[in-house]
């Protein structure tokens, strides 16, 4: 559910930036976002559409750049990819893992007017 | 909803009082938004930098690389954008999309800081026992220290007035339709408390093991409640809070006897998604427990009111000493 306060602050960054960098209308939004931050992304697109209606980024596209999650391995001395917090390492299988990666959620980049 | 800063649409109360900016209280929306830069590089990989590298030059696209730092970021079209945009006007903006709460957090961790206040966000699944936990707590700690609360509940007074019987501060907030506390409010909830320096202020947060991990409330620790009637497994069901608190509270101890949980195991899996998670036994009903909770706390308001020239041991609550003895 808080994908919707996710994207009320969206639109205050979007109505920031519009005055320091002089653009009037957001064409597309680029998110970053890491399976660790907790959001769910058809709930955020959904949310996103609803929120951007009637402000500088109404109709805009959003595009989601979904980051790997990533962790330090003990063991493997390596770095790995994993999908949730408490996986274990997917080539040794140990639970010595520290998360490197994958709590992104910030906006990359806009297209703008 | 208010339009410049989005401040929780609708509903939104503070005792009863909708707080949708029309309160004289301030309502400060120039933050000077101090830009950070100092983006932490995550570097796991053998600097393989074929994909975009999201380095920290926000506005302009001077790459003028020093000589101490020569990796080759962001050869090729268009600089390496995003896939699906185009090079037409792009602005690259780089910020966490939590950033305006997180500005409001840090005003509410200076305000804490400044003042010696420990500050801890008590967050729990709906009936792990928070409200029960706070008011035992309170009560074994306010002939000590001060204490305040704010509560946070989607509607209803009911907690902050079970929080008043104990005879210390309580304010309430209703998020309405949302489903936890933000920065914003408990700024707000704060103008309103005014705790005492050097006191505990507790931020029962919303029931919900989802969203209130996600923001920050300006407190020095999250505290998560789990009572043994939850099932061992809540910790991998909900990580995301269990990675966030640095104290797990396993509640209800007195009902082990009558139920099937796995004590052991319910520690492992916390451990699973936060090695550094404490773990301490209480019940809220009996008080067992209690002694280690009640260190905990002493210990960590101990490390809040370090370095500030008023104590709380020994003193009567809601007294300053007369810092002037103690100097500056």
């Amino acid at each position: 559910m808080h994908e919707m306060s996710l994207c009320e602050g969206i639109l205050q960054i979007l109505e920031n930036e519009s005055a320091k960098q002089n653009f009037t209308k957001v064409k597309k939004v680029a998110l970053e976002i890491g399976p660790l931050s907790g959001v769910e992304i058809d709930a955020l697109k959904f949310s996103f559409d609803v929120v951007m209606k009637g402000s500088l980024a109404e109709g805009s596209e959003l595009i989601i750049i979904e980051m790997p999650a990533t962790a330090w391995c003990m063991q493997c001395a390596e770095t790995v990819t994993i999908e949730q917090r408490y996986d274990d390492c997917p080539v040794c299988g140990s639970a010595q893992l520290q998360v490197t990666a994958g709590e992104e959620l910030s906006i990359k980049e806009l297209e703008v007017d | 909803m208010c339009t410049v800063c989005g401040c929780s649409s609708g509903n939104l109360k503070i005792d009863g009082e909708s707080k949708d900016h029309m309160l004289d209280q301030p309502h400060d929306h120039s933050h000077s938004h101090s830009h950070n830069h100092g983006h932490s590089h995550d570097h796991p990989h053998s600097h393989d930098h074929d994909h975009s590298h999201d380095h920290d030059h926000d506005h302009s696209h001077d790459h003028i690389h020093h000589d101490d730092h020569t990796h080759d970021y962001g050869k090729g079209p268009a600089h390496a954008h995003a896939p699906g945009l185009s090079q037409a006007r792009m602005v690259q903006i780089e910020q966490n999309i939590l950033s305006k709460n997180d500005e409001y957090a840090s005003a509410n961790r200076a305000f804490f800081n400044e003042r010696g206040i420990l500050a801890l966000n008590l967050v729990s699944s709906p009936g792990s026992g928070k409200t029960t936990t706070l008011c035992r707590t309170i009560n074994e700690l306010k002939d000590k220290h001060a204490c305040s609360v704010i509560e946070g509940d989607q509607q209803t007074a009911n907690d902050a007035e079970r929080i008043r019987e104990t005879g210390v501060k309580a304010i309430q907030v209703n998020t309405g339709k949302g489903c936890h506390l933000d920065g914003h409010m408990v700024g707000h909830a704060l103008g309103s408390l005014n705790p005492e320096e050097g006191s505990f202020v507790f931020i029962e947060n919303v029931g919900n093991l989802v969203c209130p991990a996600s923001f920050d409330l300006g407190e020095a620790h999250k505290v998560v409640i789990l009572s043994v009637t939850e099932g061992e497994d809540k910790p991998l069901k909900y990580p995301d809070m269990f990675h966030a608190a640095d104290l797990m509270l396993l509640n209800k101890v007195d009902l082990l006897p009558h139920i099937e949980f796995d004590v052991e195991q319910t520690i492992e899996n916390a451990r699973r998604v936060n090695p550094g998670i404490k773990v301490l036994q209480i019940s809220s009903t009996t008080g067992e427990g209690y002694s280690d909770w009640i260190n905990w706390l002493e210990a960590t308001l101990a490390l809040a009111t370090t370095g500030h020239s008023f104590k709380t041991e020994n003193s009567p609550s809601h007294t300053k000493l007369d810092v002037s003895a103690v100097g500056e």
